[in-house]
């Protein structure tokens, strides 16, 4: 049974509907990537697993057990964690008190120092300015810091939305080492990306979404070889 | 000084330093300034405020704000009219000065020359003889213009020489008058306090005796030379006795610093504790209203500082809150033709919990529709919330329940053990210890797991969702907590008039509290001190201010929005966020 199971589900903002039938499976250990154009329904795809959306129809399931009936603040403690669009760091608060702010579900102090500093290790950027407010972070250092602050739930699965989104080549290297490196560490990851050639390149599986449907799924690999995919989406003629 | 003048340049060598006399500006400025000036004259605020004097027979309030505008806008002036030269600052300065005096000159030509009062009624005799320094009109009006032009002229010029002086200076300066004009504001406040006691008289030597108004004038020139050496020493030494005074703290171990601040609090608290015998009965009922404010805005601190809901129906749990109390405690709640209905007859501490938590469970009643709304939508529900309330209270439906536009009378004083103490001095002790406990309570609320969860949907609702905190559950707990605040300032309120008018819970009293809160510092618990002492006991104690009340809080909020948006005692990280620009590159240099 696949850890993260999206069957057939149906979103809708008001009359649009984003989502037509969508279905994903992530297995647990794995990297699976979402990859599509502009307005696909990626983030519709990633909010309604973390019940953000409500889906019309379908079901989310984690570990066989239906999520649809839960209030997003509840997932948390399932063990989902989310790195929204556009990092979404709480920007008049320290680096530190987001990380904090990361840890509300598990409400536990003695384990915090800890995995500060595990966090800390994994993005040194921050740990220098852990005093600073988030707000005045660099975007790489918001996406670091959105990616700790996500990890500091100790979730055992990981929804990163676009997280190479608007960030330098360099920083987008060490960025995708990392989700290697967490991945590698226990964390399930589901990332959605625009960047496909890197996204697949980490990836074990991929999806690619169009207009509200998934159009293709294979091993990363198979699908980077894809003419489709490489026409669509890595500009490869 | 030309260092001090360059460094504040941004490129100094890009204009020619010669050639960069802006007179235009100043001469805008200067206008501007005069507009003001004779503004404040024609809406009646110059004559009104003339009854206080700041320094006895020499300057009154009313003078002085007139000069307080042509002066500021002179300095503003000077400011903008030169990038580089000194004498340039002094030239636009005065050019401004000179500029606002030609503006009441005309305006007090005018009126010699038509008559004004038709329209605007405060033009008065009175008024035209404060601004023309009590000469005999029309006989004397040449005389009275060219000293009124010239003063602006002297005014201008010596706000320029302020401009071009090293800033060090211009601040001791600045400290000087200041100071000067507050004490000479408050110098009836502090006459009453010293009435009757050892140092009566070596106060009247600074203030002038008893039945004296204002300042003396050796008052005035020794507080002036005592406040300027103060700044001085604090500007020279200031940030270096604050460095050592703070890491000297800091490094004493955690149990003596806890212990340390204990103490200071208890001082404090025992200061405060005495207070209410010097300060007589009018002045502990000042108190006293500013203790109920600063209730409430410790409440809807929580709710619009903590947790970042715009409420603008808040006095509705302060009404609730006193209605209860009302009810429960009146002998007569009558239905206005003098027949008593129903009375409970409770006493005081018995209705105390009721009426906190029947306006704890109308703040989570109010939360519940207003779940999903955000900012203004919020604050428009918010509002019609409080006017519902007030509404109601007026209603003839209610009238036999709660009295209609009468209100209710009879309600039972606050009496402990026998003792009744409803009246201003027994009640600043309650009221002190209710803001100690109710401060108490919004201090840890703030640094608990709630506390950061309220921050977390004051940033970023969806993604507080994400960290897995429940926005339903933390909404509607601030609400509650905010109201049960409320509602507690508006018992003790209900208990210390022992009558209640619908009247008394108006929308401005809403406005009233979060005015303070954003004067003070939004989320800032010291902020509310200071708000509530800045926006009640201010206006309170400077009588005159009372017509004025609404222009002078448009003011200052523009003036807080413009200068200092963080408020006056900011939470740390919120400063940090609205100063980002000023705090990097200070950063960087260090
Ligand atoms: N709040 C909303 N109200 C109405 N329509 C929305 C809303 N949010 C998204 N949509 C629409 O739903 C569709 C899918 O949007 P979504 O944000 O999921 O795209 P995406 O794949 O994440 O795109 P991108 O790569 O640009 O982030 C788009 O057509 C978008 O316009
Ligand atoms: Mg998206």
């Amino acid at each position: 049974m696949a850890m993260l199971e999206v069957s057939n589900i149906h979103t809708y903002y008001g009359n649009i509907h984003a989502l037509k039938g969508v279905s994903i499976e992530v297995n647990e250990g794995e990297i699976v990537t979402l990859i599509g154009a502009n307005g696909a329904g990626k983030t519709t795809t990633l909010r309604t697993i973390c019940g953000l959306l409500k889906p019309r129809e379908g079901h989310v399931k984690l570990n066989g057990e239906d999520l649809i009936n839960y209030p997003a603040h509840e997932l948390v403690y399932k063990g989902i964690a989310m790195v929204p669009e556009g990092r979404g760091v709480f920007g008049k608060l320290t680096v530190e008190e987001n990380l904090e702010m990361g840890a509300y579900s598990r409400n536990d102090k003695s384990t915090l120092e800890s995995d500060k500093d595990r966090i800390f290790t994994l993005f040194l950027r921050l740990k220098e300015r852990r005093k600073q407010v988030a707000g005045t972070l660099s975007g790489g250092e918001q996406q670091m810091l959105a990616t700790g602050r996500a990890m500091m739930a100790r979730p055992k699965l990981l929804l990163m939305d676009e997280p190479s989104m608007g960030l330098a080549p360099i920083l987008v290297d060490s960025i995708f080492e990392t989700i290697k490196l967490i991945n590698k560490e226990g964390t399930t990851i589901l990332l959605v990306e625009q960047n496909a050639l890197m996204a697949l390149s980490i990836a074990n599986r991929g999806y690619v979404l169009q207009t509200g449907q998934i159009v293709l799924t294979d091993k990363a690999d198979v699908l980077s070889k894809n003419p489709t995919v490489q026409k669509a989406y890595l500009g490869i003629d | 000084m030309a260092v001090e003048t360059l460094s504040k340049t941004k490129a100094p060598s890009a204009v020619p330093a010669t050639m960069d006399f802006n007179w235009k500006t100043a001469g805008r400025i200067g206008f501007i300034g005069g507009i003001l000036a004779v503004l404040v004259s024609v809406i009646g605020m110059v004559e009104t405020f003339d009854g206080r004097d700041i320094i006895g027979g020499v300057i009154s309030m009313g003078q002085t704000v007139v000069v307080a505008l042509i002066f500021a806008t002179a300095f503003m002036a000077a400011d903008r009219s030169s990038k580089t030269s000194p004498l340039f600052h002094i030239l636009g300065g005065g050019l401004s000065g000179l500029i606002s005096a030609v503006m009441l000159a005309l305006f007090v030509w005018v009126s010699q020359l038509v008559n004004l009062r038709e329209i605007f009624v405060n033009v008065s005799p009175s008024l035209i003889a404060i601004l023309t320094f009590d000469k005999e009109l029309p006989a004397e009006l040449s005389a009275a213009v060219i000293q009124l032009l010239l003063t602006g002229l002297v005014l201008g010029v010596v706000a320029g020489v302020l401009r071009a002086a090293p800033i060090k200076i211009r601040n001791i300066i600045f400290s000087g008058m200041l100071w000067v004009v507050a004490i000479g504001l408050l110098g009836e406040l502090i006459r009453t306090l010293v009435t009757g006691r050892a140092i009566e008289d070596q106060v009247a030597w600074v203030l002038g005796g008893r039945l004296e108004k204002g300042l003396s004038v050796n008052g005035a020139v020794s507080i002036f030379i005592f406040a300027s050496l103060l700044s001085f020493i604090s500007q020279t030494f200031g940030a270096r006795i604050g460095k050592e005074v703070q890491t000297r703290r800091a490094a004493l171990p955690a149990t003596t610093q806890r212990i340390l601040n204990g103490v200071i609090l208890l001082v404090v608290f025992l200061v405060l504790w005495q207070l209410p015998q010097y300060l007589g009965l009018y002045l502990s009922d000042v108190a006293n209203t500013v203790g109920l404010y600063i209730l409430m805005g410790l409440g809807l601190n929580i709710v619009v500082g903590f947790a970042g809901l715009l409420d603008l129906g808040y006095v509705a749990f302060f009404a609730i809150g006193a209605y209860v109390m009302g009810v429960a405690t009146s002998s007569a709640v009558g239905d206005g033709r003098g027949q008593i209905l129903f009375s409970l007859n409770w006493t005081f501490w018995e209705a105390l919990p009721l009426a906190i938590l029947v306006a704890l469970f109308a703040g989570i009643l109010l939360g519940i529709p207003v779940l999903k709304m955000r900012g203004d939508y919020l604050a428009i529900v918010t509002l019609g919330f409080g006017e519902i309330i007030r509404i109601m209270a007026l209603s003839d439906y209610l009238k036999p329940n709660i009295g209609g536009a009468q209100g209710i009378v009879g309600i039972q004083p606050i009496i402990l053990a026998g003792q009744n103490l409803s009246n201003p001095i027994s009640l600043f002790h309650v009221v002190l210890i209710a803001c100690v406990i109710v401060g108490f309570v919004a201090w840890r609320l703030r640094d608990s797991r709630v506390g950061r969860a309220w921050k977390a949907i004051r940033e970023d609702e969806d993604v507080a969702a994400a960290m897995g905190i429940n926005l339903v559950s933390t909404k509607l707990l601030a609400f509650g907590a905010g109201a049960a605040f409320s509602g507690l300032a508006g018992a003790i309120f209900a208990s210390k008039l022992t009558s209640i008018q619908p009247g008394s819970f108006s929308f401005i009293v809403s406005i009233n509290i979060l005015a303070l809160i954003i004067i003070g510092g939004m989320g800032s618990i010291p902020g509310v001190l200071v708000g509530a002492l800045a926006l009640v006991a201010l206006p309170e104690l400077l009588r005159e201010f009372a017509e004025f009340r609404l222009l002078v809080y448009g003011v200052v909020l523009v003036m807080m929005m413009l200068y200092k948006p963080e408020g006056l005692l900011p939470e740390e990280t919120h400063k940090a966020e609205l100063h980002e620009d000023e705090n990097i590159p200070a950063e960087s240099h260090a």
